[in-house]
Protein backbone atom coordinates (compact mmCIF):
# COMPACT_ATOMS: atom_id res chain seq x y z
CA UNK A 1 0.00 0.00 0.00
CA UNK A 2 1.33 3.46 -0.93
CA UNK A 3 2.48 5.52 2.02
CA UNK A 4 1.71 9.14 2.74
CA UNK A 5 3.89 11.13 5.13
CA UNK A 6 2.67 14.71 5.46
CA UNK A 7 4.46 17.33 7.51
CA UNK A 8 3.19 17.85 11.04
CA UNK A 9 1.50 21.10 10.06
CA UNK A 10 -0.17 19.55 7.01
CA UNK A 11 -1.49 16.81 9.28
CA UNK A 12 -2.93 19.51 11.56
CA UNK A 13 -4.60 21.27 8.62
CA UNK A 14 -6.10 18.02 7.35
CA UNK A 15 -7.34 17.02 10.80
CA UNK A 16 -8.86 20.47 11.41
CA UNK A 17 -10.58 20.43 8.01
CA UNK A 18 -12.14 16.98 8.41
CA UNK A 19 -13.28 17.53 12.00
CA UNK A 20 -14.66 21.01 11.22
CA UNK A 21 -16.72 19.75 8.28
CA UNK A 22 -18.37 17.07 10.42
CA UNK A 23 -18.89 19.46 13.35
CA UNK A 24 -20.45 22.04 11.04
CA UNK A 25 -22.90 19.59 9.49
CA UNK A 26 -23.89 17.87 12.71
CA UNK A 27 -24.07 20.80 15.13
CA UNK A 28 -26.07 23.28 13.05
CA UNK A 29 -29.27 23.02 11.01
CA UNK A 30 -29.11 25.71 8.32
CA UNK A 31 -26.46 25.51 5.56
CA UNK A 32 -25.16 29.02 6.21
CA UNK A 33 -24.85 28.38 9.95
CA UNK A 34 -23.11 25.05 9.19
CA UNK A 35 -20.50 26.81 7.07
CA UNK A 36 -19.89 29.54 9.64
CA UNK A 37 -19.59 27.07 12.52
CA UNK A 38 -17.25 24.88 10.45
CA UNK A 39 -14.99 27.85 9.72
CA UNK A 40 -15.12 28.85 13.40
CA UNK A 41 -14.04 25.33 14.49
CA UNK A 42 -11.29 25.22 11.86
CA UNK A 43 -9.84 28.55 13.02
CA UNK A 44 -9.98 27.40 16.66
CA UNK A 45 -8.24 24.11 15.82
CA UNK A 46 -5.44 25.67 13.79
CA UNK A 47 -4.80 28.70 15.98
CA UNK A 48 -4.84 26.69 19.21
CA UNK A 49 -2.20 24.39 17.69
CA UNK A 50 -0.06 27.37 16.65
CA UNK A 51 -0.45 28.93 20.11
CA UNK A 52 0.40 25.62 21.80
CA UNK A 53 3.46 25.24 19.60
CA UNK A 54 4.75 28.66 20.61
CA UNK A 55 4.13 27.83 24.30
CA UNK A 56 6.20 24.65 23.93
CA UNK A 57 8.90 26.61 22.11
CA UNK A 58 9.23 29.10 24.98
CA UNK A 59 9.20 26.32 27.59
CA UNK A 60 12.14 24.69 25.80
CA UNK A 61 14.14 27.91 25.31
CA UNK B 1 -63.51 2.44 23.96
CA UNK B 2 -62.23 2.21 20.41
CA UNK B 3 -61.39 5.95 20.49
CA UNK B 4 -59.34 5.49 23.65
CA UNK B 5 -57.31 2.71 22.06
CA UNK B 6 -56.58 4.87 18.99
CA UNK B 7 -55.42 7.77 21.17
CA UNK B 8 -53.04 5.51 23.08
CA UNK B 9 -51.63 4.14 19.85
CA UNK B 10 -51.03 7.62 18.44
CA UNK B 11 -49.22 8.63 21.63
CA UNK B 12 -46.91 5.67 21.31
CA UNK B 13 -45.98 6.54 17.70
CA UNK B 14 -45.46 10.21 18.62
CA UNK B 15 -42.72 9.30 21.11
CA UNK B 16 -39.19 9.69 19.69
CA UNK B 17 -37.79 6.29 18.82
CA UNK B 18 -34.68 5.16 20.68
CA UNK B 19 -33.40 3.47 17.57
CA UNK B 20 -33.85 4.14 13.87
CA UNK B 21 -32.56 2.62 10.66
CA UNK B 22 -30.69 5.87 9.98
CA UNK B 23 -28.55 5.28 13.08
CA UNK B 24 -27.53 1.80 11.94
CA UNK B 25 -27.03 2.85 8.30
CA UNK B 26 -25.02 5.90 9.32
CA UNK B 27 -22.76 3.80 11.51
CA UNK B 28 -22.17 1.09 8.89
CA UNK B 29 -21.53 3.48 5.97
CA UNK B 30 -20.59 7.11 6.75
CA UNK B 31 -23.29 9.45 5.45
CA UNK B 32 -25.80 6.73 4.58
CA UNK B 33 -27.91 7.66 7.59
CA UNK B 34 -28.29 11.18 6.24
CA UNK B 35 -29.29 9.80 2.85
CA UNK B 36 -31.87 7.66 4.63
CA UNK B 37 -33.05 10.79 6.46
CA UNK B 38 -33.51 12.51 3.08
CA UNK B 39 -30.40 14.74 3.34
CA UNK B 40 -28.32 13.30 0.46
CA UNK B 41 -25.94 16.26 0.05
CA UNK B 42 -25.00 16.22 3.73
CA UNK B 43 -24.63 12.45 3.47
CA UNK B 44 -22.30 12.72 0.47
CA UNK B 45 -20.12 15.33 2.20
CA UNK B 46 -19.92 13.21 5.35
CA UNK B 47 -19.09 10.09 3.34
CA UNK B 48 -16.23 11.81 1.50
CA UNK B 49 -14.89 13.50 4.65
CA UNK B 50 -14.94 10.50 7.00
CA UNK B 51 -13.80 8.00 4.37
CA UNK B 52 -10.94 10.27 3.27
CA UNK B 53 -9.84 10.75 6.87
CA UNK B 54 -9.88 6.98 7.44
CA UNK B 55 -7.98 6.24 4.20
CA UNK B 56 -5.40 8.95 4.88
CA UNK B 57 -4.91 7.46 8.34
CA UNK B 58 -4.14 4.09 6.76
CA UNK B 59 -1.85 5.71 4.14
CA UNK B 60 0.03 7.44 6.96
CA UNK B 61 0.65 3.89 8.24
CA UNK B 62 -1.63 4.31 11.21
CA UNK B 63 -2.58 1.32 13.34
CA UNK B 64 -5.97 -0.37 13.48
CA UNK B 65 -6.77 -1.41 17.04
CA UNK B 66 -8.10 -4.88 17.79
CA UNK B 67 -10.28 -6.04 20.67
CA UNK B 68 -8.05 -6.90 23.62
CA UNK B 69 -10.00 -7.05 26.91
CA UNK B 70 -6.72 -7.17 28.86
CA UNK B 71 -5.59 -3.73 27.60
CA UNK B 72 -7.91 -0.82 28.38
CA UNK B 73 -6.21 1.64 26.00
CA UNK B 74 -6.35 -0.92 23.17
CA UNK B 75 -10.07 -1.42 23.86
CA UNK B 76 -10.75 2.35 23.81
CA UNK B 77 -8.93 2.63 20.48
CA UNK B 78 -10.88 -0.37 19.18
CA UNK B 79 -14.21 1.26 20.10
CA UNK B 80 -13.13 4.44 18.30
CA UNK B 81 -12.00 2.51 15.22
CA UNK B 82 -15.22 0.50 15.19
CA UNK B 83 -17.11 3.77 14.66
CA UNK B 84 -16.16 3.66 10.99
CA UNK B 85 -18.35 0.56 10.60
CA UNK B 86 -17.78 -1.33 7.38
CA UNK B 87 -14.62 0.66 6.58
CA UNK B 88 -12.98 -0.85 9.67
CA UNK B 89 -14.13 -4.35 8.79
CA UNK B 90 -12.93 -3.95 5.18
CA UNK B 91 -9.52 -2.71 6.30
CA UNK B 92 -9.17 -5.58 8.78
CA UNK B 93 -10.25 -8.03 6.08
CA UNK B 94 -7.61 -6.58 3.73
CA UNK B 95 -5.02 -7.00 6.52
CA UNK B 96 -4.24 -3.27 6.65
CA UNK B 97 -3.38 -1.04 9.59
CA UNK B 98 -0.46 -2.75 11.27
CA UNK B 99 1.21 0.60 12.04
CA UNK B 100 4.85 1.58 11.62
CA UNK B 101 6.70 2.63 14.75
CA UNK B 102 9.68 4.02 12.80
CA UNK B 103 7.56 6.56 10.86
CA UNK B 104 6.96 9.81 12.79
CA UNK B 105 3.57 10.54 11.24
CA UNK B 106 2.27 6.97 11.72
CA UNK B 107 0.99 7.96 15.16
CA UNK B 108 -0.98 10.77 13.51
CA UNK B 109 -2.42 8.16 11.15
CA UNK B 110 -3.59 6.10 14.11
CA UNK B 111 -5.33 9.19 15.53
CA UNK B 112 -6.90 9.98 12.14
CA UNK B 113 -8.45 6.50 12.07
CA UNK B 114 -9.79 6.71 15.64
CA UNK B 115 -11.16 10.23 15.17
CA UNK B 116 -12.79 9.24 11.85
CA UNK B 117 -14.68 6.59 13.83
CA UNK B 118 -15.68 9.02 16.56
CA UNK B 119 -16.84 11.60 14.02
CA UNK B 120 -18.91 8.90 12.34
CA UNK B 121 -20.60 8.14 15.66
CA UNK B 122 -21.57 11.84 15.87
CA UNK B 123 -22.78 11.79 12.24
CA UNK B 124 -24.86 8.63 12.81
CA UNK B 125 -26.53 10.13 15.90
CA UNK B 126 -27.21 13.31 13.91
CA UNK B 127 -28.87 11.21 11.19
CA UNK B 128 -30.97 9.52 13.86
CA UNK B 129 -32.06 12.92 15.23
CA UNK B 130 -32.97 14.07 11.71
CA UNK B 131 -34.95 10.87 11.12
CA UNK B 132 -37.03 11.14 14.29
CA UNK B 133 -37.58 14.88 13.82
CA UNK B 134 -35.54 16.07 16.80
CA UNK B 135 -33.36 18.12 14.43
CA UNK B 136 -34.41 19.90 11.25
Amino acid sequence: MAAYAPSHFTAVLLFATFASIVFGITQRSAPKAMFRYGVYCWVLFVFSVIAGSWVMYFIKH
Amino acid sequence: MATRVETTASNVTAKPALFSLALLAGWLVPGLGHVQAKRPIRGAILFVTITLMFVLGLLMQGKLYVADPGDLLEMLGFVGDLGTGLLYLAARFADLGHGAVQVATADYGTKFIVVAGLLNFIAAIDAHNLRIGRKL
